[in-house]
């Protein structure tokens, strides 16, 4: 859970991913952010998140992503 | 639908490519965001340099430079031609065809068929079905197939969605009888349903443009476009490209009886570097047999970035060799094309600037 927070901060340093359970609905990640956490997710876990479950739904909190990488694959 | 066609080739490709280069770095200030997040955003989409052709050029103008050019080098006769294609987005005008323009600056025979179609990502390959159909008839014995975009002129400079990516280009493509050629798949799909998701919207009859249609309006993302630019909505694009393409080449190769391992090239439309590695990965597919260079350094042109893969990434090899490819094409329509076939030995396959 702390890479995923040290990656999401990396991208949006100026945003406080704590506070908030819907980053998509709170403006916290647009879609190129997304795009930019595929990217650092998919080098960190060495996997390739499946471009159709590139939606908002699974990048809307921490929960969401730890499961996303999962089922990806990824070992956490 | 599937789609097969015998016993044809293609003989030449030809790209025409603008001298004018800009870099991303150029525009970075015209966007809403910070500098540094969009330098993150060059890294993982591939945008670096782009091509434009300068306000005045059409695509008429384009089509004519590369049609001569050939001409010129001896590689194609007037008279050889017996149709003639375009497929664009952007005519000269709203009428008569721009094919028709084209013929007539050239002095081209009248005993021919000039034939413009409206077509974006997957101009290629609809170009190629309409070609190798068009040869079934014993009076058609060669057809000069245009890709030619100039959107450039289309898109907010203060798009981020859009501006750091497009580029302008134009193709010829040669396509004719051979009577020893394999089999040739290809398949199609189209969905008007979608087809919102990738639009102009003012400047056709529904919507005329007008000092109201060229005012510019931030969206929810923050980028800043008329009604008289495109819109792409670049998250839709994206779901339907994942979703659809996988299955469509998966059909294709079904439907040919081929193993898609054996697959030397995979030439597909290039929106962004991002787009095309998500589809290797997901087709399992070695990424280098899918190149994705075309948008990092001239642009995506829409269906041009097909033949611009093949001049740019195998160009005179093709003269000599020949290769399995499989090509497609998916945006704008929503239409998604794919195309297998053998493509080589060829009597020329170049890029040249338009000076």
């Amino acid at each position: 859970m702390n890479r995923i927070k040290e990656i999401l901060y990396n991208i949006r340093p100026e945003e406080d991913f704590a506070v908030s359970d819907n980053f998509i609905e709170d403006g916290m990640l647009d879609s190129f952010d997304i795009v930019m956490l595929v990217t650092e997710l998919d080098e960190a876990y060495s996997i390739s998140i499946e471009g159709t479950d590139i939606v908002p739904e699974n990048f809307r909190n921490i929960e969401t992503i730890y499961n996303l990488l999962k089922k990806n694959g990824a070992v956490i | 639908m599937n789609l097969k066609f015998q016993n044809k080739r293609i003989s030449g490709i030809l790209t025409v490519l603008p001298s004018k280069e800009m870099a991303f770095e150029d525009n970075i200030h015209n966007y809403n965001f910070l500098p540094q997040q969009s330098l993150k955003l060059k890294k993982v989409m591939g945008y670096d340099k782009h091509r434009v052709f300068e306000d005045n050029v059409c695509t008429s103008d384009v089509c004519v430079y590369g049609l001569e050019y050939l001409f010129d080098k001896n590689l194609l006769k007037k008279d050889d031609i017996d149709a003639l294609l375009l497929l664009t987005q952007s005519p000269d005008y709203l009428m008569p065809p721009t094919s028709s323009v084209i013929q007539g600056r050239l002095g081209l025979k009248q005993d021919m068929l000039c034939m413009d179609i409206m077509q974006g990502c997957a101009s290629f390959e609809v170009g190629l079905i309409t070609a190798f159909s068009l040869l079934e008839q014993d009076a058609i014995k060669k057809v000069v197939l245009l890709n030619a975009d100039i959107l450039s002129k289309k898109v907010s400079k203060r798009d981020r969605n859009s501006y750091p990516l497009i580029g302008d280009a134009a193709s010829v493509t040669i396509i004719e009888k051979e009577p020893d050629g394999q089999a040739i798949y290809a398949n199609i799909k189209m969905d008007g349903t979608n087809c919102n998701a990738l639009m102009i919207p003012a400047g056709g009859l529904r919507m005329p443009s007008t000092a109201e249609t060229a005012v510019l309006a931030e969206d929810e993302n923050g980028n800043f476009r008329a009604l008289d630019h495109l819109v792409m909505k670049g998250d839709a694009v994206f779901n339907f490209v994942q979703t659809e393409v996988p299955p469509m080449i998966e059909s294709l190769m079904a439907f040919a009886g081929f193993d898609i391992e054996l697959v030397d090239y995979f030439m597909f439309h290039q929106p962004n570097k991002f787009m095309l590695q998500k589809l290797a990965d997901k087709m399992k597919v070695p990424r280098e047999k899918m190149p994705c260079n075309i948008v990092e350094n001239f642009g995506n042109a829409s269906g041009v970035t097909v033949p611009t893969a093949i001049t740019f990434n195998l160009g005179e090899q093709l003269i000599d060799n020949s290769y399995m490819m499989c090509l497609a094409g998916f945006g704008v329509g929503l239409t998604w094309s794919s195309i297998l076939m053998r493509v080589g030995n060829l009597d020329f396959c170049k890029m040249i600037d338009y000076l």
